[in-house]
């Protein structure tokens, strides 16, 4: 597993989820499980993903993934319609470990409410809660 | 400092300093402070066991020592398989049950001498194991020692685990299934053909003085440390029980597919009520499962009766496994199962044991 890094272009959710907005299109954003949350599950095992067009909220359970001994639930930090899944994890799930930030990454949602994107936390305040 | 009570109650094995350097996760289990993984992690663990070899810190067993000229028969008394059969050098599985045939323990059995026996234990039944033995020693000339203190237990698994163990030996290694004093780098060790993996290999029952010692030397020939994560999905994959997971007092040997271990003849403390299941025929049955996907697991409800009582992703499979205990009508191979995943039906399959075959 690679060294902690939380990218600085990344939104944090405190359940250890991150959000990556586009710039270019703000109403859409990708999900994932942070530094943190993978070394916390351990060697992930299995992703169970979401199916597209299922909506997701802010702060509830959109998927689950399993380690070793144990499953956890993944929180959405945006509120929005999945328009894409990562299937890549379903033969490489360990790619949650291993690169969390890129191959990693769990959906990509269109977001309803592109302003929730306020409650969302800075890496500087995300870093701030893990020490 | 009220917090720091709970961890300091946790025991340690002579091997804790070695596993804090190899870079445990260290994890409570059964009142011990035992590795769970290593910084490898668990499929590598796993994977090196199957492929090299393996090498586990199981001191937290616990040892019985049982001796005096009514051994033999206070062990024919008390466990499931025929101890008369079982000869000096010999290694012989079994289940301690109570007058209803519940298990208490699943236990190997090392024959010292003619009146000289050690039982391996579970951690987390010694104490239990324990007070049933004296309890049930009355009007047997025999004397039962709890021997943890005196010992400490390494097992070595995998293709390379005896070539790596013979190598610090004054004399061949004992065969599968038997046991023999040996001296390992000059020191007396009791080496048991014996393990939990599926593997060849050995288990070695040691002063907790010369552990540090032996752990060591195996490393440095090769052997991988692996936690009790890897020797989990190991022993899954073969279909060893768990106890506390696939045994318990409310289930009894036959319903476990250990019917095998069990010698009613005997007249051991519940073997009529393990007769009256073998021939009536038991109402559930305990099943290996393979996953078509996802990974079930224990406590999860398996459709029209049952529960999974192990689960797990499987390294060497690479799909989800498991156990259960289903109505006898559902448990032949190739039947199709719905499990109950946290409010998901997934679909499993009973499989023939063992799931992995060497």
């Amino acid at each position: 597993m690679a060294d902690a890094s939380y990218p600085a272009e990344l939104l944090y959710h405190p359940e250890h989820d991150w959000a990556r907005v586009d710039p270019a299109h703000p109403d859409t954003a990708v999900f994932g499980i942070t530094w943190y949350a993978q070394d916390a599950l351990g060697e992930v095992v299995f992703f169970d993903p979401p199916e597209v067009g299922s909506t997701v909220t802010a702060g509830e359970s959109y998927a689950e993934v399993e380690s070793v001994k144990a499953v956890s639930d993944v929180v959405a930090p945006l509120t929005g319609e999945i328009i894409e899944v990562n299937l890549g994890l379903g033969d490489a799930p360990e790619a949650i470990n291993n690169d969390p930030y890129g191959d990693g990454w769990m959906v990509k949602v269109k977001l309803s409410e592109p302003s929730e994107t306020e409650g969302l936390m800075d890496v500087a305040a995300y870093e701030a809660t893990l020490s | 400092m009220a917090a720091a009570s709970s961890d300091t109650a946790l025991r340690r094995t002579p091997l804790y300093d070695r596993h804090v350097a190899a870079g445990a996760k260290l994890v409570p289990f059964a009142g011990w402070e035992m590795p769970v993984q290593y910084g490898e992690g668990v499929k590598a663990e796993h994977l090196a066991t199957r492929a090299t070899a393996g090498l586990f810190d199981v001191s937290h067993m616990g040892e019985i020592a049982t001796s005096g000229p009514g051994a033999e028969a206070f062990l024919q008394h008390l466990l499931s398989n025929d101890v008369t059969k079982l000869q000096t050098g010999g290694a012989q599985y079994s289940v301690l049950c109570r007058e209803d045939g519940g298990v208490l323990d699943d236990l190997f059995t090392y024959r010292l001498g003619a009146t000289d026996f050690l039982t391996v234990t579970n951690a987390s039944n010694h104490e239990k194991d324990l007070a049933w033995f004296q309890q049930q020693a009355a009007g047997f000339d025999v004397e039962i020692e709890d021997a943890h203190s005196r010992y400490a237990m390494l097992a070595v698994q995998g293709p390379q685990a005896r070539e790596i163990v013979q190598a610090l030996a004054d004399s061949p290694l004992p065969d599968r299934f038997t046991c023999r004093h040996r001296m390992l780098r000059g020191q007396r060790v009791l080496v048991c053909g014996t393990g939990y993996t599926g593997e060849d290999g050995v288990e070695l029952l040691c002063d907790p003085a010369d552990a540090p010692m032996l752990w060591t030397e195996i490393v440095k020939r090769g052997a991988h440390p692996a936690g009790l994560a890897a020797r989990d999905t190991l022993r899954l994959e073969v279909n060893y029980h768990l106890y506390g997971n696939d045994l318990m007092e409310s289930r009894g040997p036959i319903e476990a597919g250990l019917g095998w271990a069990c010698k009613e003849d005997t007249g051991f403390v519940g073997s009529e009520a393990v007769r009256a299941v073998r021939e009536a025929g038991p109402s559930e049955k305990l099943v290996a499962f393979t996953m078509a996907s996802g990974i079930a697991r224990q406590g999860n409800a398996v459709v029209g009766g049952g529960e999974v009582t192990s689960g797990t992703m499987s390294p060497s499979l690479e799909i989800g496994i498991g156990m259960a205990y289903v109505p006898a009508a559902m448990a032949a191979e190739g039947t199709e199962l719905q499990i109950d995943v946290r409010g998901r039906l997934r679909s499993a399959t009973v499989a023939k044991k063992p799931l992995l075959k060497k």
